[in-house]
């Protein structure tokens, strides 16, 4: 049986591993490659490098990263960050990595995603949302025209780009159904009202956009204890959980977390 | 010295290190037929749509190289090195493979997510393999899966191991020193090393 995986994400900043909250105030929490070693050690089911290093001079310091991690550890790499065009993603890919994440790239060019997936495939193109909770629904509403008034219980995600500080005033929904039509082989979900809260994955924009595609969805954002990963891997149809300074803390082990999982009846490998 | 042979698409370095990980000493990632002649044993990896790949190893003239040595020496084809021994695939159409064993690829029911990304189980089906290909490997071990086709084998003595995902399909064949899965064991970690060190220490 396929198995749901649980996923350390490493958000890299000229080649340390740094994490921050509600995407500001960054810690250093180490050496990629020694992190990268202690998860395999702990059987995470995959790794994603988020790059958010700010100056293009720095960017090729993440291709060292990603060549020193794929000559040390022997699971599926996902990269993300500052990814632009085709030939970002085939030195990415050249460099080791599994799988290339696009974001911000993709929202100002979809056509992107469409001649990413035909040229490498679908299975290693991801398609980054970074979705926000739009809270004057009404205002939309009207926006949206006669006949499909929005209720209240029909939440709606705006697309975030940037690193999550532009807004789009793409749907969030809208954006993964058509990343999925133009060959993103999956979806990495990010709750940015959620991202670094620690209380809990964004449980209504997970079901929303895991019910709208066929691609598997990582959820991302939120993750403060066991419970919540075994929540969003099932009521919210999450193929794969995503967390960062959960496990980078040590406040809790990818071991730990996937024996718990286990217990509680998920497919989960361990 | 292993050939691995690069035709411009998928993850080389990672199959070139896991297999140094997994004792290798030699490993060359090459497209020269001359290479492929001289190897030890050799390794078609791969990721990607099988039509793109024909059209690679056609335009890199590899195809007949692959097709005459593909028995004269131990040969391991990871995910679309496996599907690429097929005949023909549905895939955008009719696709023909190498065609080296006759049966066909096809795409996973659009009722599952597509591709199946992910680790998932083999079950180990033939008692020779199990002490050959899967020596030291336990049945049911899970490894490493990024795919939307499998094959299916006119010739079912080939087919060593299984997996479902929506039904029950082919995840591993054999014959005679040709081994090919449609897994990644150079992603698999642990497990997946052990099973490339049975590859080396042919």
């Amino acid at each position: 049986m396929l198995t749901k995986r649980i996923i350390p994400c490493l958000d890299v900043k000229d080649g340390r591993v740094v994490k921050g909250v509600k995407f500001l105030e960054l810690k250093d929490a180490g050496d990629p490659v020694r992190v990268s070693k202690r998860y395999e050690e702990e059987e995470a089911d995959e790794l994603v490098f988020l790059d958010i290093t700010a100056s293009a001079e720095n960017r090729k310091i993440i291709l060292d990263v990603v060549r020193r991690t794929a000559e040390n550890v022997f699971m599926p790499l996902t990269v993300g960050g500052g990814v632009r065009d085709l030939s970002d993603i085939r030195s990415l890919l050249n460099a080791g990595a599994d799988k290339v994440s696009i974001n911000t790239a993709a929202v100002k060019d979809p056509n992107l995603i469409k001649r990413a997936s035909d040229k490498y495939g679908s299975q290693c193109i991801v398609v980054a949302i970074d979705a926000k909770l739009i809270r004057n629904q009404p205002a939309l509403a009207k926006r949206s025209g006669p006949g499909k008034p929005v209720t209240s219980n029909q939440k709606r995600w705006e697309v975030f780009i940037n690193g999550g500080r532009t807004p789009t005033g793409l749907d969030a929904l809208k954006w993964a159904r058509q990343a999925e039509k133009l060959g993103a082989g999956e979806i990495l979900l990010t709750s940015i009202d959620y991202d670094g809260t620690k209380c809990g994955y964004d449980l209504e924009l997970t079901k929303a956009v895991t019910s709208s595609v066929n691609i598997p969805v990582i959820a991302s954002g939120g993750a403060g204890k066991k419970e919540d990963f075994y929540t969003v891997l099932t009521a919210a149809g999450a193929d794969a959980a995503l967390a960062a300074s959960l496990f980078h803390y040590r406040e809790l082990t990818v071991k730990e977390l996937k024996g718990y999982l286990k217990k509680r009846g998920i497919a989960i490998r361990c | 010295m292993i050939a691995i042979i690069d035709y411009g698409m998928g993850n080389l370095r990672s199959v070139a290190k896991a297999l140094e990980a997994a004792g290798a000493k030699n490993v060359k990632v090459t497209s020269s037929a001359g290479l492929i002649l001289r190897a030890d044993k050799l390794v078609l990896p791969g990721v990607g749509a099988m039509q793109e790949a024909m059209r690679e190893l056609r335009k890199l003239r590899l195809l007949e190289v692959i097709k005459k040595n593909i028995f004269r020496k131990p040969f391991l084809g990871i995910c679309l090195g496996l599907q690429l021994l097929f005949s023909e695939s549905q895939e955008g159409g009719k696709v023909r493979g190498l065609g080296i064993f006759k049966g066909g690829v096809k795409r996973f029911s659009r009722k599952l997510k597509v591709p199946q990304m992910g680790w998932n189980q083999i079950r180990i089906k033939n008692q020779e393999s199990r002490i050959k290909n899967f020596k030291n490997i336990p049945d049911n071990s899970y490894f490493y899966f990024c795919h939307s086709y499998y094959v299916i084998p006119e010739d079912k003595s080939i087919i060593i191991a299984t997996t479902d995902y929506g039904r029950e399909f082919v995840s591993a064949i054999a014959k005679d020193n040709l081994f090919a899965c449609q897994f990644h064991p150079e992603k698999s970690q642990r497990l997946g090393l052990r099973l490339l060190e049975n590859f080396v220490k042919i």
